[in-house]
Order: structure tokens, then C-alpha cells, then sequence
């Protein structure tokens, strides 16, 4: 789950961490106070959308040549005039896709004497199986870039769990990031108190792009970028409040109510399958047969006929939907069950696209017969290659 | 020879007396005698379990200790809710057991961080979270595979994912080469077994005449085990090996329903994986429908 840049540095804060004062806004008629409290001289109005490249940016509704998604306003009148141009109007950065994304809230923030832009992340690190800091001096830029370009200016430290973030780290941490003076003093503070709250609320990325160096010597936390780990969000009903529904897909929303896990695509064939590993090949099946998947649909171990009936109307809910594959690999699920739920579906919603269904493993011979004893127009399939061949010239056939 | 798991493993079940952990204790008997030799409750220690299949009786202890000490188990299967399920992996590492496999799917990522820093310092094998677990045809199943579909045979098969499990032991099945054994390492980012464990164990193993590795985006599991065959290729020690990666067209950035398939950072892509396979003699199928078949043409070439 992802929250906003203005939830996590309040989150942080919290914590004793460095960052400037602001105030999120929702609407126009509160810029004015906003800008009044902070007090200026300088004021960052930065757009508040879960997705990164926010600076570099662009309004669709505005003219080419109209600031990004962050800008420095120097007055008072600079910053309702950036408050207008920016709420309401749709962002589109190189992680938002060409659609982008609507500013439905505006952060304002103090600006910051910056003397220089440094790159702090913690993130779950899969080799070491520990938490680690990822340090790098280049910060403000592309990390991705960094790392593809200069992977030696890049350092990850991984923290042992049963210490915590001991001296030596806070040294190394330190010297990665070649701090001296007040700022190392900062460092020796703010390192372990961003993985205690790492820690603490089960995060699964803090990303600090930049963390900056004042010109006064001081460290300080100028844009924050959170995410936590799903499975833990039951020990955490605080954070589950931050949860920003306007950022998600309708169609994932309804998903994750039925505990589905659905991701909305951009092709044609739906899909609906047991597994998370199967749901995937199955879209590398039908891509590899010529055509695109509109989504992936993992149904889970424990299916029950009510789940994939919600499962069926959530794909036939999208539009871009021309054929629907259904492939079950029975483990601990049913193939009798999910045949029950497949025409059950149908019963409710009507099929008007083909309809293609693939069952093997528990209780196979139980599921195709209920399939092939039904009058409703559905395609049986032999084996996963036989399926997406079917569901491919299908929804050809109708084109 | 298997690996892992045979006819002598016994096995005890943590979360014995839920839905689950029932239904799949039934079946592991049910499966030729698998040797389920009790379970574990913390409050319903000195009770005993009825299977509802056939009657069989099996004892619950109140700790893993206990059962150990009873029964003389040797493995583990974890079948309780996600927000207990690092304790009760933990539990069995202080009861030094040897190979304890835990099915729970979506345990918090922070707690598997510490269970696996307790693991390091134990003689304890973990397999999962989140995974079906391991079979050895004919002999052993712990987990949750359907054991209609496997065979006995000369086929070790390791895979991150459960159902992709149950395809290539369905399809090496159909072409009449059957199993040694079949395991799952789960598909969780901080897990016990990688790929490299597994393939050590298949590669030492006399039986395991060849192998298929079933990978899926997300991490570098893959191009790590890539860099283990060849290294050990270089030592004289190689065994045909046939695989497949799953997630050619996942989007960078989305969580693939599995907590560790995501691509992120530019990294953990499917063609990187495929490639580092390719390298190092692993003949990979573009389709997961040819799993199998992939394997035999390599075994005929």
C-alpha cells in the first residue's frame, strides 16, 4: 500500500525526524492560508499523486511549455497562481503512463537552503535477506539511472535484526555519503530512528530522494516516498486509514474486497486462474499466441463458488474485454468448485464474449462434467496449449 | 534415492486442528501412508485428531518439543494464519527440527527477516513461506500438492510457484519420466530454501537423472542457480536441466500476486532470467505448456 508524500513525512516527523513544515490542500480557497502559516519567502507546491517524476512532469490540460508537477513559488500570489494551474488538472510522469494521473491534493511546503542533494533508501534486500540502506551522493536524480551508469556510487548496508543499526553501520552510512561536521552528527541520529519507523510500521520502501544538506550544515528529509507491506497491514490500523482509494484502479478496489488478486492490462483477453505463477504464464501463453491479456487474476488456494463468481463479473466489467480464458490447476482448489462458479457466473451476468475453461488436477472428471452437461456456450480445453489457442482464435473469429 | 523427504520422514503439523491443516493431513495419509505422526496446539495439548476420511487418530502435543520428543518427528508442516506463523517457524528451529516446511501464504516480510537470522544460526532446513511444499512419489507428501498427478521417476523438480509445481509434474508425468522429488521454495522475497539448495541436493542426488527449475520475475533467485550450474558444470558435476520463467509480459512495479514477483528498479525481468538460464545450459521453454516436451527433446538430443 502506498501512501502520499505529506502522510509519510508526517508519519516520519513523528518520529523525530528532520523535514520542512507544510500543509496538504484540497481545494483552491485554502492556498492562501496555507502559504500565510509557512510564512515564505520561499514555498514548494509539489502535487500529490502516487507515482514518482513528479518535477520533470507535464499537464495535460495545461500548454507545453507550463511547469511541472513541483515548482518553487517566491510570493504569495505565485502560489495560488500554481494552486490553480495544478489541482484538478492531470499529471503525467514517466511512471504514470500516457493517461496520468488527476491532482486531487497539492502539498506546500517551506523551501530549503540546499547545499547539497544526497540519496537514502530501505528497502527489503533479497540477498542478505535483511533490511538495507541503499546510499548513494547522487541524489535529486534518477536512481535507476545511477545504478545503471555509476554502480559504484551506490552503497547498500544491510542491518543485522538482532542488533539494529549499530556505531559501525551509522560510520559506514556516514562515509557513503561522505558526510563530516554537523551533518555527520545528524547522520548518527537520523539513520536509526528511519529504521526503527522502517521497522516498526512494516514498511516496504522509504525512499528519501533527496535527502539534503543545508547550507546550515544540517540534514534534512525533502521529499519522502512510502510504501508498506500488505501482509502486515492487519497489525496496523493507523496506516490502513492513509489508504488514498482515488489513486487505485476501480476494478483492483473491487478485487481486494474479495481478496483477489486482479491487476487491470491493457489487452483484450481476460484471464481467471489459481495460482500466481499460472496466472502469469497464462498471459505469456496468449502473448505468445499472438494476443494481450487485459488482466491478471490470481483466485487464490481457497476459492469459493461466491469468489469466482466476483472474480467473473470484475473481468467482464472491462470493457476492452473480448474472450475469457479460465485456466485451474486444482491443488487444494476444487475443479468441480470453480466449474460451479463459472456457471454460476454466467447464470448472473450473461456471457457475451467466448468463453474458454481449462481444468485439471482435485476432482477434474467432476468439473468438466458439470461444464459439458450445461447448455451455456462454453469452450472446453484439453491442456493449457489447447486453451489459449482456443481462446486466441475466438476472439479473432469475432473481430 | 529422493531428496529431502521419504518413506522414514514423520512428520508433525503445526495448526493440525484448523480446516487446512485437517484437509490436508487427510490427505497426506491418505497419500501411500505419508508417516503424519501427530500435531501441535498450544491449548489443546493431550487431545488427539480424528481424520474424517478413514479414523485415524493422531496425537496433539502442546509444543513441537513435545511431539518431537513422542513421536521422534524429524519434519514439520505449518499450516497457521499468517500473524502467527513466524513463531511457530521458530518454534520448530528451537526444537531443532530438520526440515520444517511452511505452506501460510502472506507472512509479513519483516517477521521472515527474523526467522531467517534464527534459521542461520540452526541446523534446521525451511522451506517457504508460501509454498506447496515437497512430494517424493509414492513415499512422502507434505503440503498441499495433489499427489494424483505425480509418478515415480528420474525428474528432480524445484519451482517458485505452486500451481507451475503441479504443471511440470503433470506434463514430465504424460511423457512417462515421473519424479524423484518435487519441491516448492515459495514465493515470498525472504524465504528459507533458494534455488541453489535445492539444485545441490538434485545434483548429488543418483536417482535425479535430470532437472526442471521453475522460475518467476522479481529477484536474481534464477540468475544466482544460472551462475551455481555453471560453476559446478566447470567441476564435472552437470545433469540435463530443462526450465521455465514466468512473467514475459508482467508490468515493472506491479506485485505479480506472489509478494516477491515484481520487477523493480530495472531489475528482475524475465528475458535476464532466461538469458542467464540459456547461459548456463538450461534449455528454457518459452511456453508453459511445453515444459515437458522441452524436457524430453533435450534428454533425445
Amino acid at each position: 500500500m502506498n501512501i502520499h508524500e505529506h502522510q509519510a513525512k508526517a508519519l516520519l516527523k513523528e518520529y523525530g525526524v528532520p523535514v520542512s513544515d507544510g500543509v496538504a490542500i484540497f481545494s483552491v480557497d485554502e492556498a492562501e492560508a496555507a502559504a500565510k502559516s509557512l510564512g515564505g519567502p520561499l514555498w514548494v507546491v509539489k502535487s500529490q499523486i502516487h507515482a514518482g517524476g513528479r518535477g520533470k512532469g507535464r499537464f495535460k490540460e495545461l500548454d507545453k511549455d507550463a511547469a511541472g508537477g513541483v515548482r518553487l513559488a517566491r510570493s504569495i500570489d505565485e502560489v495560488k497562481f500554481d494552486v490553480k494551474e495544478m489541482l484538478g488538472n492531470t499529471l503525467v510522469t514517466k511512471q504514470t503512463g500516457e493517461q496520468g494521473k488527476q491532482v486531487n491534493r497539492l502539498y506546500i511546503e517551506d523551501g530549503a537552503d540546499i547545499k547539497s542533494e544526497l540519496y537514502l533508501s530501505l528497502l527489503v534486500d533479497r540477498e542478505s535477506g535483511r533490511v538495507a540502506f541503499v546510499a548513494s551522493t547522487e541524489g535529486g536524480m534518477d536512481i535507476e539511472a545511477v545504478a545503471e551508469e555509476t554502480p559504484e556510487k551506490i552503497h547498500t548496508i544491510p542491518i543485522n535484526p538482532a542488533t539494529g543499526v549499530t556505531k559501525d553501520d551509522v560510520e559506514k552510512l556516514c562515509d557513503a555519503f561522505e558526510l563530516s561536521g554537523q551533518a555527520r552528527k545528524d547522520g548518527a541520529t537520523l539513520f536509526p530512528i528511519l529504521y526503527n519507523a522502517f521497522v516498526e510500521k512494516d514498511m516496504a520502501l522509504l525512499e528519501v530522494n533527496p535527502l539534503i544538506e543545508m547550507k546550515d550544515g544540517h540534514l534534512r528529509v525533502l521529499d519522502a516516498k512510502v510504501s508498506f507491506d500488505n501482509n502486515a497491514l492487519f497489525r496496523h490500523p493507523d496506516i490502513v486509514k492513509l489508504r488514498d482509494l482515488s489513486e487505485e484502479d476501480e476494478k483492483e478496489i473491487e478485487a481486494s474486497k474479495h481478496d483477489l488478486a486482479y491487476i487491470a492490462l491493457d489487452g483484450t483477453i481476460g484471464c481467471m486462474v489459481n495460482g500466481a505463477g499460472l496466472a502469469m504464464s497464462t498471459m505469456d501463453i496468449i502473448k505468445l499466441y499472438g494476443e494481450e491479456p487485459a488482466n491478471f487474476l490470481d483466485v487464490g488456494g481457497g476459492a469459493t463458488a461466491e469468489k469466482v463468481t466476483a472474480a467473473f463479473k470484475i473481468i467482464t466489467s472491462d470493457p476492452n474485454v473480448k474472450g475469457i480464458l479460465v485456466n485451474i490447476f486444482g491443488g487444494i482448489m476444487r475443479c468441480d468448485v470453480i466449474a460451479e462458479g463459472v456457471l454460476q457466473a454466467v447464470k448472473e451476468v450473461g456471457l457475451k464474449v467466448p468463453l474458454v475453461v481449462r481444468l485439471e488436477g482435485t476432482k477434474v472428471a467432476e468439473g468438466q462434467k458439470l461444464i459439458d452437461e450445461s447448455d451455456l456456450d462454453v469452450i472446453s480445453a484439453k491442456d493449457l496449449d489447447d486453451a489459449a489457442q482456443k481462446i486466441v482464435a475466438a476472439v479473432r473469429a469475432a473481430k | 534415492m529422493s531428496i529431502l523427504v521419504n518413506k522414514d520422514t514423520k512428520v508433525l503439523v503445526q495448526g493440525l486442528t484448523g480446516k487446512t491443516g485437517t484437509f490436508h493431513t487427510e490427505q497426506a495419509l491418505a497419500y501411500y501412508n505419508t508417516k503424519m505422526v501427530g500435531g501441535t496446539h498450544p491449548k489443546k495439548g493431550g487431545t488427539s485428531w480424528t481424520s474424517s476420511l478413514d479414523g485415524t487418530k493422531l496425537p496433539i502435543f502442546t509444543t513441537v518439543a513435545e511431539g518431537k520428543e513422542v513421536t521422534g518427528a524429524n519434519a514439520t508442516v505449518i499450516y497457521v494464519p499468517p500473524a502467527g506463523a513466524a513463531a511457530a517457524i521458530i518454534e520448530a528451529i528451537e526444537a531443532d527440527i530438520e526440515l520444517i516446511t511452511c505452506i501460510t501464504e502472506g507472512v509479513p516480510v519483516l517477521d521472515m527477516v527474523k526467522v531467517k537470522e534464527r534459521l542461520e544460526r540452526s541446523n534446521s532446513r525451511l522451506l517457504g513461506p508460501n509454498c506447496p511444499g515437497v512430494l517424493t512419489p509414492e513415499e512422502c507428501k507434505i503440503g498441499i500438492m495433489p499427489g494424483s498427478i505425480f509418478s515415480k521417476g528420474s525428474v528432480g523438480i524445484v519451482s517458485r510457484s505452486g500451481t507451475l509445481t503441479y504443471e511440470a509434474v503433470f506434463q514430465t508425468t504424460n511423457e512417462g519420466l515421473g519424479q524423484t522429488t518435487a519441491v516448492g521454495i515459495g514465493g515470498d522475497p525472504v524465504k528459507g530454501t533458494e534455488f541453489i539448495d535445492v539444485l545441490e541436493l538434485f545434483l548429488a542426488d543418483d536417482e535425479t537423472k535430470s532437472i526442471v527449475m521453475i522460475g518467476e520475475i522479481g529477484g536474481s533467485a534464477e540468475e544466482d542457480a544460472a551462475q551455481f550450474i555453471k560453476d559446478e558444470a566447470k567441476k564435472g558435476r552437470s545433469k540435463p536441466m530443462a526450465g521455465f520463467i514466468a512473467g514475459l509480459t508482467a508490468p515493472p512495479g506491479r506485485t505479480m500476486g506472489h509478494a516477491g514477483a515484481v520487477i523493480s528498479g530495472g531489475k528482475g525481468g524475465a528475458e535476464d532470467k532466461i538469458e542467464a538460464m540459456e547461459s548456463a545450459g538450461i534449455k528454457v521453454s518459452r511456453s508453459p505448456a511445453q515444459i515437458g516436451k522441452t524436457l524430453v527433446d533435450l534428454l533425445n538430443s
